[in-house]
């Protein structure tokens, strides 16, 4: 059985079908991508599967256990990470606090009686790990800025980081490329790679640019309207006639 | 069946009123974004002119109730809209309300200054043949109560009419369900949420002018009862939902007279039956409608179209300012002690004696809304749990009154705990409404039992000793408190820096973000809840026991508002703030009273430092403090700049001035939020 397997998912906001009986699965150590036009639903699919949105049906089960009604931070303690379409930074805090709160999370801190006696400084073991992550993210030169003076790019490379941060089996992307520049996401690609790599995590992405989808993911599965309308291995989802008409628009 | 309508009937006229006043809430919020708390206040002037008119002008009733409703009524919603809420769409919720509280405090004591505060007893009742009893078979009803329901139903068929011929009517609506889809659509919300506004105040002024005459008396406080009550109808729909509005307060009015009717009389049950009905209704309105729980998440389904929120500053303080404060602050501290503790009179002592029980109290502020960003309106109920805990504990049980006092704490935590658990999962106003039903619910019901307020005579409180230490005496019980107060400085401190207050700083900045790194929500908010009560309680308990005595009035709801407006105005997020606000609410009835009538105007005072909220959310002491740093770094910066070389020790003030003074200007100033927080022992 796969890390993550979905089935039949359905998702109505007021009148508007979001997702229409959708299933979708990601194992680990692979990169899937997830793609299709604006308002097909990617994000909404996401939400269902962290928790954020209740599906109107469906399952998901994830490394064995039906997730049903589990809330967010309980799936992340599973091991599902996630970044967001449109950033959502801490805004207070500085790049590394990020991480540094990330780490803490994961390690389950929050005990009050820690607090009370001045305890709860990071310790190394949690420096150690956060300054290796911004050193594969090559952000250690603005790990010390507030959130808020971050570019668009930063503030990505930031949410990656966090999200990584939390040890995630599966990792989901919503448009990380998004902001940045060629040679950034070129970067962005290898980094996922070399993720995958070495940590054996799983990655679900939700990408617009097709070079990038092209060039890091084995599998790919195609929304619209959403219906889930074609998957299969990258190549040759890419070549369908049914994917250039769903994604590239009618107009052909 | 018969029964049951004996005690139906005369809750209609009540009903009436909450549905009316429900219906406006739920008008004013959707269209402008304002929950109107302040609408006892708008009552209050419009009664009170009707009765100022009638009883020591001798106008005819007629004129007078045309006067004040169609006249001040409108005036007073237009001018609020134009002159205060028009500039604050794109304000915080906790701007929002912490806006219409301190309207609601600041109005009513404007009105008492020019009107007189005496008490207005017996107004007059618009309805004709008020006194007349209607009978129905074997049912009755009395003149007003009948007038208030005959009002009702031409008001609701006047409203059905305009929602639904009227192309204003029409786009009101369409507001409601979606302020923005509207605006996309090229219909000026603006002008919409003028005609609400006028429309609720028009209602509010008669609803004001109906209720005075059921209660006797014209009151601000019986208003924001029916206010309390009104805001469980608006939760039944939804905060959305105009019909379903005016069945619950319909279903609110007569559903209390009915359940007191059978209860048996002058049971406990009954008695606090009709104060409790609030606080009930809305936590099983926020556990199990599906409107309000869906409410949060897609209020509209167009919100993701909001613009982001503007930048927060980061903290401005270089490290060379930061030494300064460290070596002032211990100096000043010692200075102040040896004053207050050998050169002041009694008077003054217990003063500042005053201000250090207070700084606690408000620190509990300071926790729950400087740190997690909840809004709570009943600190002053939970102090009132610690106290009679404590003084229950120590005076009827012997304990010793350090330890009733911490057991105090424990309770308001425990308090803190119940009350927020429903409410914290939906946040902001939800959480804001539920706590100040709570406390009303406390002021009318719970305070007022033997077994916890003590009845009429109220709990005895005594001072505390510690093993040979007595701290009867004024001076060591003053030193008693500043300790508290230094220790919970410290957990307040250590909180922030804590783990807690990394995962609460992460929540303020985005909640979806805090779940999606595995932190728990609603834990995190829940305990922090629990400590600001359980601080709340303490300080409760050393109020009551600097004045030896604590009874059901000594913790009004009325407070909570006046603190919670205090607090937030001065600076919420940091320790300093909380002994500032502390330091002005002691100091300025003190001031004022010199000045005879002007102390009429102390709650003026406090209520209208909400209008400088509006523009500095971060608190106006924390606003001038920052721009007084700024201008300080820039001064330094450019001193250096001319000198070319280092101030006095170029080393240390180096980097900290260059840095600041580069990033500070622009943005700095204008911002809300922010790091520079425990000034105090950091
Ligand atoms: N909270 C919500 N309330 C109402 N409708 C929603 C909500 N969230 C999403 N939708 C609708 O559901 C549909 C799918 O939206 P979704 O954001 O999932 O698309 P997407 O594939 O992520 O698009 P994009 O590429 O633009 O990010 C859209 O029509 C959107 O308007
Ligand atoms: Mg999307």
């Amino acid at each position: 059985m796969a890390l993550l397997e979905a089935e039949g998912i359905s998702k109505h906001f007021g009148g508007i079908a979001a997702l229409t009986d959708v299933g979708l699965s990601a194992d680990a150590s692979e990169i899937v991508g997830l793609i299709g036009p604006n308002g097909a639903g990617k994000t909404t699919l996401f939400n269902c599967l962290f928790g954020l949105d209740r599906p109107d049906r469906g399952r998901v089960v994830f490394d064995g256990q039906v997730l049903d009604r589990l809330p967010v931070h309980r799936r992340v303690r599973l091991g599902i990470g996630r970044t967001f379409q449109r950033l959502e930074l801490f805004a207070e805090m500085t790049v590394r606090e990020h991480l540094l709160a990330a780490e803490r999370a994961r390690g389950g801190g929050g005990a009050l009686w820690r607090d009370l006696l001045n305890m709860s400084a990071p310790t190394a073991d949690e420096r150690s790990r956060v300054a290796e992550l911004l050193e594969m993210l090559d952000i250690t030169d603005i790990s010390d800025r507030p959130a808020e003076s971050l570019s668009l790019g930063h503030g990505r490379l930031v949410e990656l980081g966090r999200a990584l941060a939390t040890e995630p089996k599966l990792l989901m992307l919503d448009e990380p490329s998004s902001g940045l520049d060629r040679a950034e996401t070129a970067a962005l690609g290898a980094t996922l790679v070399r993720v995958v790599a070495e940590r054996r995590t799983g990655v679900l992405l939700v990408e617009h640019d097709l070079e990038l989808v092209r060039h890091v993911t084995s599998r790919l599965y195609v929304l619209d309207f959403g219906h889930m309308v074609i998957s299969g291995n990258t190549e040759n989802v890419l070549e369908h006639p049914s994917f250039r008409r769903a994604y590239l628009g009618r107009t052909e | 069946m018969s029964q049951f309508l004996i005690y139906a009937i005369p809750g209609l006229p009540y009903g009436c009123v909450f549905a009316l006043v429900g219906v406006c809430l739920v008008l004013t919020y959707q269209t402008s974004g304002m929950f109107n708390l302040a609408f006892g206040a708008q009552a209050y002037v419009s009664a009170v002119i009707f009765y100022t008119t009638v009883e020591d002008h001798h106008w005819p009733l007629w004129l007078a109730a045309v006067f004040s409703v169609l006249v001040v009524g409108p005036l007073l919603g237009i001018a609020l809209d134009r002159l205060l809420y028009r500039y604050m769409r794109a304000s915080t919720t906790t701007v929002k309300l912490i806006t219409a509280i301190g309207l609601s405090i600041g109005v009513p004591s404007i009105v008492d200054f020019f009107f007189g505060s005496s008490e207005k007893l017996n107004p007059p009742s618009i309805a004709p043949h008020a006194a007349h009893t209607y009978h129905l078979g074997s049912y009755y009803l009395d003149g007003n109560g009948l007038f208030t329901v005959v009002v009702t139903v031409v008001l609701v068929v006047g409203l059905g009419l305009l929602f639904r011929f009227t192309a204003v009517g029409l786009r009101m609506r369409a507001v409601v369900e979606s302020p923005r889809m509207v605006q996309l659509a090229g219909i000026s919300s603006e002008r919409v949420s003028m005609l609400a506004w006028i429309l609720s105040s028009m209602i509010t002024a008669l609803a004001g002018l109906m209720l005075a005459p059921i209660y006797h008396d014209v009151d601000v406080n019986n208003f924001n009862l029916v206010l309390v009550t009104s805001i469980a109808a608006a939760a039944i729909g939804g905060m959305s939902n105009l019909p379903l509005t005016l069945a619950g307060g319909l279903l609110l009015g007569v559903g209390q007279q009915v359940l007191a009717g059978y209860l048996p009389l002058n049971s406990i049950l009954a008695e606090g039956l009709r104060p409790s009905f609030p606080f009930i209704v809305l936590v099983a309105v926020l556990l199990l409608s599906p409107a309000v729980r869906r409410g949060r998440s897609a209020p509209d389904p167009l919100s993701g179209c909001d613009p982001p929120p503007p930048p927060l500053a980061a903290s401005l303080r270089g490290a060379g300012l930061d030494r300064v404060s460290r070596v002032g602050l211990p100096v000043f501290v010692v200075a102040v002690m040896y004053v207050t503790l050998f050169q002041l009179s009694e008077h003054y002592l217990g003063l500042m004696t005053e201000v250090a029980i207070y700084s606690i109290i408000f620190l509990s502020f300071t926790v729950v809304t400087g740190f997690s960003g909840q809004i709570s309106l009943c600190q002053m109920t939970f102090a009132g749990f610690g106290a009679f805990t404590a003084g229950q504990l120590a005076t009827d049980h012997g304990w010793p009154f350090l330890v009733a006092m911490v057991a105090g704490g424990f309770v308001a935590a425990v308090c803190g705990a119940v009350v927020a658990l429903p409410a914290l999962r939906l946040g902001g106003l939800y959480l804001a409404l539920a706590t100040l039903a709570f406390a009303v619910m406390a002021d009318e019901f719970l305070f007022p039992l033997n077994d916890i307020g003590g009845g009429e005579a109220g709990v005895d409180v005594p001072r505390p000793v510690l093993g040979p230490i007595d701290f009867g005496a004024d001076r060591s019980f003053f030193l008693l408190c500043f300790a508290i107060l230094v220790l919970v400085s410290f957990v307040v401190i250590l909180i922030r820096k804590g783990t807690i207050g990394t995962y609460l700083a992460a929540m303020r900045g985005s909640e979806v973000a805090a779940s999606s790194i595995g932190i728990n929500l609603t834990r995190a908010k829940i305990t922090v809840f629990a400590l600001s009560a359980g601080i709340a309680g303490i300080g409760g308990a050393l109020l009551a026991s600097q004045v030896q005595h604590a009874d059901s009035e000594s913790f009004v709801y009325q407070y909570s508002l006046v603190f919670v407006v205090l607090v937030l105005t001065t600076g919420a997020r940091t320790v300093e703030g909380a002994i500032n606000a502390s330091l002005a609410y002691v100091a300025i009835p003190e001031i004022l009273s010199h000045f005879g009538t002007l102390s009429v105007l102390e709650f003026a005072l406090f209520g209208f430092g909400t209008i400088a909220y509006v523009k500095h959310p971060e608190g106006i002491l924390e606003f001038q403090k920052r721009s007084s740093i700024r201008k300080f770094n820039q001064l330094r910066a450019r001193m250096k700049h001319r000198q070319d070389r280092p101030l006095i020790h170029g080393d240390d003030s180096g980097p900290g001035g260059a840095e600041s003074g580069g990033r500070a200007p622009g943005i700095a100033g204008e911002v809300a939020g922010l790091s520079g927080a425990g000034d105090v022992g950091d």
